[in-house]
């Protein structure tokens, strides 16, 4: 894997890695929960013409791995934000959590995500759509190490409620200017990807069919 | 006595007996304690952007009827570290490392604002670790949001967000801005509308640190007022009416900028039946502040039961 460049957001260190330089729409490559960059670009995604980055997210990989937790999704779709300030605009492509987060940045920074990608993967569904039975995760300190074990517990119990993700693909919509600002590659379909589906009123595609789409198609 | 001496005093305020700091899973926190350290002890929660010093005339009232009244500056806030991250949850989870310090065995509690929320949400998750409960303005409740059209909704949405995340990409290099003791007070005074100046002045001299080029408050730059995220009011309270332990919630009547708003007709109707809701009339959100006396010989009245 080559020496990642690190981008700083606040007092997290996040490793941002090149793996294909070059001219052209850039894509962003968003890992699963408990996951970290690929270190070359994976086979599937191979057929992307332009340049291809991965980030590590906050306590995952070679970023920084916080003191006592904290994580929300909100805070890596910031890290994603710092890296879309660094790229200008991307297409992102998440699995699993990664899918999540690059929702909620499509309908964020709508006029920087030139297409969000959502495949399946670690950390898809997150906690569920509601809150369930109060619970304070604890982990041993002893044992910290990326990925960190407070990612872990952190994000895969947060509540992921229909009408919250649903927002942000509305956002995306209204604000993006593209046809398809959002297109789902994933067979699992926890309620908030249901609900994004839903309020995009779109049918799943294969991942060469939204590279191409994305690559090709979209200003 | 110096005019700096004169406004690090005010009325009724006493320091701390102790201060320290306790490691939570590697963030290091202040804790502050008053009264005898073989009294039975009383945690006190304080709320978002303020700071356990807050407490200086409440928990002396109450130390002096033979409780040990303990109080911590919650992370970013106060003397507490500044940290990568933070969260609802993480702060539960500080807030148990300091009941863990205190005592494994069931001990009352007091949240004000925020500190009540947090309360709540770790009380029926834990709930033989506590063993009395008063919230001050501290019981999540949320209308239903004003009646505007959908369009509207999404691009205020989408403006919240963006400048959130405006915020986060300059946050590396923000520092709070620098002032006199009267700046400071008067600009806190915003969003504490109701409080005397000479308090405010107080409270500089305990959460705002005194630097080359004037005061600051300490609590981290990176923090700011509200925000969005997926989490409900509503889920909070409609679990109330199981709430597991004895419960007194104080309310004011008066709104401001800091104020939950809630009134006692919102909230009754999730109050378990054992609970006692208190109304202190002409009063806002500080109800411990404005009105220390009378709230201190609630508690007392609700603890000693």
């Amino acid at each position: 894997m080559s020496t990642p460049t690190f981008l700083q957001h606040n007092r997290i260190r996040l490793a941002f890695h090149t793996l294909r330089a070059g001219e052209g729409r850039a894509l962003l490559l968003l890992h699963g929960l408990g996951e970290r960059s690929p270190a070359t670009i994976p086979g599937e995604l191979l057929t992307w013409p332009g340049p291809v980055y991965a980030l590590d997210f906050t306590g995952h990989g070679q970023s920084t791995l916080p003191r006592a937790g904290g994580y929300t999704c909100e805070m890596l779709m910031a890290d994603v934000d710092t890296a879309l300030a660094r790229l200008s605009s991307a297409t992102l492509v998440g699995r699993g959590l990664g899918a999540y987060v690059a929702l909620l940045t499509a309908g964020s920074r709508p006029e920087r995500v030139r297409g969000a990608i959502l495949r399946d993967g670690p950390g898809l569904a997150g906690g569920g759509a509601t809150f369930n039975s109060p619970f304070i995760p604890y982990v041993d300190p002893e044992q910290a190490s990326p990925p960190d074990p407070y990612a872990l517990i952190e994000l895969s119990t947060d509540v992921r409620p229909q009408d919250y993700a649903s927002g942000f693909a509305r956002r995306a919509a209204q604000f993006s200017g593209l046809s398809q600002p959002i297109m789902v590659c994933a067979r699992e379909r926890p309620p908030w990807l249901a609900a994004v589906i839903a309020e995009l009123d779109s049918e799943s595609c294969t991942l060469q069919q939204a590279l191409s789409w994305y690559a090709d198609s979209e200003p | 006595m110096t005019i700096d001496d004169e406004l690090a005093h005010y009325p009724g305020a006493q320091p701390p007996d102790r201060t320290r700091t306790l490691d939570a899973h590697g963030v290091q926190l202040a804790v502050y304690e008053w009264g005898d350290e073989d009294d039975r002890p009383l945690l006190l929660v304080h709320g978002g952007f303020d700071f356990a010093r807050t407490f200086d005339v409440f928990a002396p009232m109450l130390a002096e009827h033979g409780y040990r009244v303990i109080s911590y500056d919650h992370r970013g806030h106060g003397d507490s570290q500044h940290v990568e991250l933070y969260s609802w949850l993480a702060d539960e989870r500080d807030l148990l490392a300091v009941a863990d310090d205190i005592s494994r065995e069931p001990i009352p509690v007091i949240g004000h604002s925020k500190g009540g929320g947090l309360l709540v949400h770790l009380i029926e998750a834990m709930p033989h670790r506590f063993s009395r409960f008063v919230a001050i303005d501290g019981l999540p409740f949320r209308r239903p949001p004003p009646d505007v059209a959908e369009r509207e909704r999404t691009l205020s949405m989408h403006d919240e967000v963006a400048n959130w995340l405006d915020h986060r990409q300059r946050a590396v290099s923000l520092k709070r801005k620098p002032g006199t003791v009267d700046e400071l007070a008067k600009r806190r005074a915003r969003m504490n509308p109701r409080l005397s100046l000479d308090w405010l002045r107080y409270i500089v001299h305990q959460g705002a640190q005194h630097d080359s080029d004037g005061w600051r408050w300490k609590i981290d730059p990176s923090l700011r007022m509200g925000g969005f995220g997926p989490w409900r009011a509503r889920w909070l309270t409609d679990r109330l009416p199981g709430f597991p332990i004895p419960l007194l919630a104080i309310l004011g009547t008066e709104n401001e900028p800091m104020a939950w708003g809630v009134r006692r007709e919102d909230i009754a109707p999730f109050l378990p039946p054992s609970a006692r809701c208190e109304v202190m009339r002409d009063t806002g959100h500080f109800i411990h502040i404005e009105h220390p006396y009378e709230t201190a010989a609630l508690v007392l009245d609700f603890l000693d039961v």
